[in-house]
């Protein structure tokens, strides 16, 4: 029989057994791989988002005939998204030490950083409606007078509904977390969304550059 | 069911264990509530298996009104012309046929395999997410569901129920409510799929294949880590049985290819719904990035669905020649690669849009060499038959087929590869013989085969073997060739593909009625066959029971007794090699399947069973099917205005759907732990000594 050679060696784990059900084949937790898998998949779905607005950003320089003017230099408050682009960033550094403090099992501390989270993230949610409504009522851009708004508001809105299942999601782990119930045991629940949370702060750093300061290439001054 | 006997008397000894959100868990049901609520992958296979036999039919049952349909030419002159089916309603009956058969039969029927056989060729209890895995099956079962209903909705207009007609004369709007099943073909290109173009059967279509999509990566994500995380000791990569590796190649290509076109319904969608100008050309969208983010989907798609095929051949093939696998590696790498180039061939659907010299030459190169794998793995069935002891049974007979007529397909497939060759039959019948010869030649062939192959492990039943060879298998490869090789003919004669009709005068009214006769010998070959399925689980008596091994094959989903209990192993077995089964039977004593060694006492930990992910598949086609219907604002039944009504239900579908999955990590996972006490040999536990206990 052919003998290859293979990394994942079996010997000696049992996975499913009766005996330890976190037992696998490679030593990998199954949610964390499917986490794993999952952000794939993902890359993919703003991988496509990304593609669309990069791709009628090429076709048309302009942002189109409206009133806003044709230079979206114009329309972006780069200081605004600098600004909730840096809050997202922290909210990651606090959702690794929520990680850490559920590792150690000092829930106290868990709960702190992750309700840090959940603010930072809310306000990154709150820039953004901010950014939307001023867009919208203020400049006149909508999803309807021109591609440009169509493929941004489309693309920032999957990234913000990706925030706000972020959000909802920490919400209710920090919830149960005063049940009683949620323990040491449960570290790698919150690893795994940590690992959701990590990937929407890094899709935004994707996004932030390739939709927002690449318009201004040249143009400060 | 043929695991019923066996199941009822352990699962009557399960304790009553209430969940942690204060429900009991329905661990105990019999019947119906059993099949509802199972987290079981078995159960779930046949259930996947089940539907997926059930929408083929339908989509057979399409395909049969297309062919009768085309079984005359239009003669202008002629005073009464021949016209079985309107224009519009034969457009829904390509598009429905298409994405019927891919979505809902081939796909889920893949799905069926996956579920049933992989854990148990991987030496595993069940998948990594047993849940996960029956939210899957009901999220497919509601987008199906969501698909087809709007054919029921299209008939009530026909009856007079419902009232298209709108007060302020808008024309689409009109239009929305007269074309409410899908008719924009699979492909859905706008602008045909546009708000203008197509009524809300393009609604109907969209949320269907977002919860197909959903469905699909769920599942395929289970797979992934099943296949990864939980195989049995010894079980390395290069020791999987080929099928489980062309399961993980499949998954691992539905989950990176269907992102795409879940954006691209999604920005459908928005421009249908809210406006936006992705694909509309008056705000200076442009329709062709429709066609290469679906392609960039769809191609991939033709691999996930001839994949399985592939591994289940390289399963059948080997157990009926007596003979190991030709090169095993070598096809599993070949399985891998056509996987990875699927991905960068995708332009060769859009050779004729004029993609540019560099553009084109590069896809047709790309193309060509796909076929470099894949004929290296024909090269390996064929090494395999070579000086093998070949048993002629019907899944023997259906693989043969397969290997020929999927070869045909193939060679027509590189002649679209050179680009020039390609804009001579685009959009004509001979696209249509080609992937036909892949599709019914090549998956629909192998899944029978392995239908055939797999019936008395899953069923207890051997399916009727004489029937099978002397009328099943002839009528369907013979009705199949006769079916799709005129249309070669046919479209290097001109005749162009999704016409409703055709001039008399063109004269090819003659192959098409040899292409309709061919359909319909197909389609006798089909009913004997599910009827001689259906027989053979319903009726004591039809079928002959089968032993637990009944081929002596090679692989360890053999050596569970059948029925196979729910836990499937009793002990894990420890894997000596490739052909882990085979060599077991017949080789060294050190090759011998040896059982794990358990840790303790605590039995084998068996996963709770759960309503929570049905209550997400009904509330997912709640929601699909209100929303589609809300899309025309325009719903009026029986006199009476339901646009209020269809929105409320979308979102109370939307809500319901959260909510289960909201009561689904709550209720925590749950299991309990059987205990069987060692009688005999491995894999013979006598279930009269087991016991149930709830887990801690």
């Amino acid at each position: 029989m052919s003998a290859h050679a293979d990394a994942t060696s079996t010997d000696g784990l049992l996975p499913g057994s009766g005996a330890d059900l976190k037992a696998t084949t490679t030593g990998i937790e199954n949610k964390k791989m499917l986490m794993w898998a999952f952000l794939a998949s993902d890359c993919m779905f703003f991988g496509t988002l990304i593609s669309t607005h990069l791709i009628y950003r090429k076709i048309y320089p302009g942002v189109g005939d409206t009133e806003i003017g044709r230079d979206p230099t114009k329309l972006f408050s780069l200081e605004l998204t600098t600004f909730s682009t840096f809050v997202l960033l922290m909210s990651s550094f606090l959702m690794a030490l929520g990680v850490s403090a559920m590792h150690k099992g000092d829930l106290k501390s868990f709960r702190r950083n992750v309700l840090g989270v959940i603010i930072f993230g809310l306000i990154f949610l709150g820039c953004q409606t901010f950014e939307f409504y001023e867009f919208f009522n203020i400049k006149g851009l909508s999803l309807q007078n021109n591609i440009f708004g169509s493929t941004f508001f489309v693309l920032t809105g999957t990234h913000g509904t990706h925030v706000a299942i972020g959000v909802f999601w920490l919400v209710c782990m920090w919830l149960y977390s005063f049940t009683g119930r949620f323990t040491q045991d449960h570290a790698m629940d919150v690893e795994v969304a940590g690992l959701y949370w990590h990937f929407v702060d890094i899709v935004w750093l994707v996004i932030f550059p390739a939709v927002y300061l690449v318009e201004f290439i040249g143009k400060l001054n | 069911m043929a695991t019923a006997t066996h199941a009822d008397e352990i699962r009557a000894q399960i304790p009553h264990q209430k969940s942690l959100i204060g429900f009991y868990r329905p661990d105990n049901h019999k019947g119906l509530f059993d099949w509802l609520t199972t987290v079981d992958h078995k159960k779930i296979g046949v259930l996947y298996g089940a539907f997926a036999l059930f929408f083929f039919v339908l989509g057979g049952i399409e395909a049969l009104m297309i062919r009768t349909q085309l079984l005359f030419g239009n003669d202008p002159a002629a005073p009464d012309r021949w016209q079985f089916v309107t224009a519009q309603t034969y457009n829904q009956l390509f598009t429905m046929h298409g994405t019927t058969m891919i979505f809902l039969a081939v796909m889920p029927l893949s799905a069926a395999f996956f579920n049933f056989v992989m854990p148990l060729q991987i030496g595993a209890r069940d998948v990594a997410f047993p849940r996960l895995n029956a939210f899957s099956l009901w999220t497919f079962v509601a987008g199906a569901f969501v698909l087809n209903v709007s054919w029921l909705f299209q008939f009530a207009l026909y009856a007079g129920w419902m009232d298209p007609a709108v007060a302020d004369g808008v024309d689409h709007l009109k239009r929305a409510m007269n074309d409410i099943a899908p008719g924009g073909s699979w492909v859905g290109y706008p602008p045909i799929s546009s708000k203008e173009y197509s009524g809300i059967g393009t609604d109907f279509w969209i949320m269907g294949l977002q919860l197909l999509g959903v469905a699909s990566i769920a599942a395929s994500l289970n797979f992934i880590v099943t296949i990864i995380n939980m195989r049995s000791p010894g079980m390395k990569m290069m020791r999987l049985p080929v099928f489980t590796w062309m399961t993980l190649v499949t998954s691992f290509l539905i989950v990176l290819s269907f992102p795409a076109i879940t954006i691209a319904l999604v920005e459908l969608m928005f421009d249908r719904h809210f406006g936006t100008g992705f694909f509309r050309v008056e705000l200076g969208g442009q329709p062709i990035l429709w066609q290469h983010l679906f392609w960039i989907f769809g191609h991939p798609e033709v691999y996930i669905l001839i994949l399985p095929g592939l591994g289940l051949i390289s399963e059948i093939l080997p157990t009926f020649a007596k003979k190991p696998l030709f090169g095993y590696p070598i096809i599993v790498f070949s399985g891998a690669v056509i996987g990875f180039l699927g991905f960068a061939v995708w332009s060769h659907h859009m050779f004729t849009t004029d993609l540019g010299k560099i553009a084109t030459a590069a896809f047709s190169l790309l193309t060509m060499a796909i076929a470099v794998p894949t004929g290296v793995k024909i090269f390996n069935w064929i090494g395999t038959l070579w000086h093998g002891r070949i048993r002629f049974t019907t899944a023997m007979i259906f693989a043969c087929g397969f290997v020929w007529n999927f070869m045909c397909g193939g060679l027509s497939g590189i002649m679209h590869s050179a680009a020039p060759a390609d804009h001579q039959q685009h959009e004509s019948y001979f696209v249509i013989a080609h992937f036909h010869y892949v599709l019914i030649g090549g998956a629909v062939l192998a899944l029978i085969a392995g239908i055939y192959y797999y019936f008395p492990k899953v069923f207890g039943k051997m399916l009727n073997e004489k029937l099978g060879r002397r009328v099943v298998a002839p009528l369907i490869i013979g009705g199949a060739n006769l079916t799709f090789f005129p249309m070669h003919f046919l479209g290097l004669n001109g005749m162009l593909r999704r016409t409703h009709t055709y001039l008399k005068e063109y004269d090819i009214e003659k192959w098409n009625q040899i292409c309709t006769v061919g359909a319909f010998l197909l389609a006798f070959g089909v009913l004997f066959f599910v009827l001689d399925m259906i027989l053979s689980v319903v009726k004591k008596g039809w079928a002959e029971t089968a032993p637990s091994d009944p081929w002596d094959a090679r692989t360890i989903e053999w050596s569970t007794p059948t029925p196979i209990p729910v836990y499937n192993y009793a002990t894990l077995p420890v894997v000596k090699g490739v052909d882990a089964f085979w060599i077991s039977k017949y080789g060294r004593p050190d090759q011998k399947i040896e059982a794990a060694p358990e840790h303790g006492d605590h039995g084998i930990h068996m996963p709770s069973q759960s309503w929570w992910p049905l209550l997400c598949g009904f509330g997912f086609f709640l929601m699909g099917t209100c929303f589609a219907l809300s899309s025309a604002k325009n719903f009026v039944m029986f006199g009476h205005n339901l646009n209020q009504f269809v929105l409320v239900g979308s979102a109370v579908g939307l809500g319901l759907a959260v909510l289960g999955i909201i009561l689904w990590a709550l209720e925590g996972p749950g299991g309990y732990h059987l205990h069987i006490h060692q009688t005999a040999d491995h894999g013979k536990k006598s279930p009269k000594d087991s016991a149930a206990t709830a887990a801690h």
